[in-house]
């Protein structure tokens, strides 16, 4: 069943088209992942599914609702984790997250899931004293605070070490495991191919593949004839740019 | 949804207290500054015809206040909503059942309780320290305390909302604050200030508020005009703020 179905999203900023024509379908416990360059439309195509903005055109369904007209029901169903949102310096971990399960009708356990992210020892830490990882790790435990169906996590692991970053990839999976639908935005090849059951590549404002990770290395490989081809090689010729070798 | 909102007010509540700044300049300093005034300056308990036969330190209890009101609604108010804004806590909040607006909700309410412990401090070190009566008019009084506040509220709102960044609302905010305590009277107190400027004084939302409140202390009703001025204020950058103000 599909959690998530938007067909010919399009969203425009005065004269700036941000989102020409998006479409894709997630199903139930999927990790999709959204890979683009910057300025492609990504985060915009996410805040328009989320309900933080009105889209121009277009059909988006998100667990059958429509988040220009049902937002308030879909908070309660979807967890966002944005690029850029941060909590005030002086806030506890434990503070946090005891404040965003209260604005749940029905929420998680935030002591488990402090346990689970790996928050337990921070637990009484100011947000500001955080590092890098543990930010972004509170942040996946405040997107999932509220026992969501669908998670939105937008550039999770951008400046991330690698140590961290594998470790939040761990978090994703587990996250799946609990049967959450992941909506994972990202720009980093490896990250995609890891995770991702199936990717929807975008590119000025376009859908312009949407397959597993191995479709669209298998494409990429059959048409240019590059035996070792790589998503990154996938996503480039998808893109429109020359593969150098 | 009450308790979203309770948890929301208590959690602001204690990132206020563990804001040095705000807690020294925002609840602590009208009081101090009383102390300062009433104990280091000579003669500042020494009533005088040039105040028509009273201390300055009484004429300086309702300025004190205005002061109160000043630092939490152009200083505090802000430069938290604006940093706010700039880190995307506001952003992250429209994503959940709660939504911003309670956010702004619970910043007016503590900084609204902050600016009324600093009142309370500061009138309990005018009456215990220096012997300054409290207000003749107490309900006249009051409706300038809260007119006044809510006007200011209402300038630090806008503040908020045309500023893009926070270090543009702490600029704006200082830009606005010192001319609003010298319309205020700080610089030229009660009868100290000159007829021209209390003219200006009148139509400023802090001087309307300072002179309804010393008018009220000496036993007078607050004029129309003041109640009209702080009025105005209110529901004009209130209405200004509501439009402008984006959540990123």
């Amino acid at each position: 069943m599909p959690v998530i179905e938007i067909s010919n999203l399009h969203k425009r900023y005065g004269e700036t088209v941000a989102v020409s024509d998006v479409s894709f379908t997630v199903d139930s416990g999927e990790i999709f992942g959204i890979l683009g360059p910057n300025g492609a439309g990504k985060t915009t195509t996410v805040e328009l599914l989320s309900g933080l903005r009105r889209r121009d055109g277009g059909t988006v369904r998100v667990l059958g609702k429509d988040p220009d007209h049902d937002g308030a029901a879909l908070r309660e169903l979807v967890g966002v984790q944005l690029q850029e949102s941060e909590l005030p310096e002086r806030i506890r971990v434990w503070e946090a997250l005891e404040l965003y399960s209260s604005f749940y009708r029905d929420p998680a356990d935030w002591r488990e899931l402090l346990d689970v992210l790996g928050l337990s020892a921070r637990h009484n830490a100011r947000f500001g004293t955080l590092s890098g990882g543990q930010k972004q790790r509170l942040s996946i435990a405040l997107a999932l605070v509220g026992n969501p169906r669908v998670a939105v996590l937008d550039e999770l692991t951008t400046g991330l070490d690698p140590a961290a970053r594998r470790e939040t990839w761990a978090l994703i999976e587990s996250v799946r495991n609990r049967g959450v639908t992941v909506l994972l935005v990202t720009h980093f090849m490896d990250e995609a191919e890891r995770l991702c059951d199936r990717i929807a590549v975008i590119d000025a404002g376009r859908t312009v593949a949407v397959d597993t990770p191995a479709a669209l290395i298998a494409k990429v490989r059959a048409e240019r004839g590059l035996d070792r081809a790589t998503l990154e090689d996938a996503y480039l010729a998808l893109t429109g740019h020359e593969i150098g070798v | 949804m009450t308790t979203a909102v309770a948890r929301l007010t208590i959690v602001e509540s204690k990132l206020f207290l563990r804001d040095t700044t705000s807690v020294v300049m925002g609840v602590a300093f009208p009081a101090v500054l009383l102390l300062l005034l009433g104990f280091a300056i000579p003669g500042f308990r020494d009533a005088t015809d040039d105040l028509d036969g009273l201390r300055p330190i009484d004429i300086y209890v309702p300025i004190v206040l205005a002061m109160a009101i000043c630092t939490t609604s152009v200083s505090v108010l802000p430069t938290y909503l604006a940093t706010y804004r700039e880190r995307g806590v506001l952003r992250r909040l429209a994503t959940t059942p709660v939504g911003p607006v309670r956010l702004l909700g619970a910043q007016l309410a503590v900084n609204g309780v902050a600016t009324l412990v600093a009142v309370g401090l500061a009138v309990a070190v005018g009456t215990v320290a220096f012997g300054v009566d409290l207000p003749r008019q107490a309900a006249g009084f009051l409706i300038a305390l809260v007119l006044g506040t809510a006007a200011m509220f209402a300038v630090g709102l806008l503040i908020a909302a045309v500023a893009p960044r926070a270090k543009t609302a702490t600029g704006v905010g200082m830009l606005v604050y010192f001319p609003m305590l010298f319309f205020a009277g700080v610089w030229t107190p009660g009868p100290v200030m000159p007829d021209g400027l209390r003219r200006i004084s009148d139509f400023t939302p802090l001087g309307a508020a300072s002179q309804a409140m010393q008018d009220s202390w000496s036993g007078t009703s607050p004029s129309a005009l003041h109640l009209v001025v702080m009025v105005g204020y209110l529901l004009v950058a209130g209405a200004l703020a509501a439009r402008l103000f984006r959540w990123e």
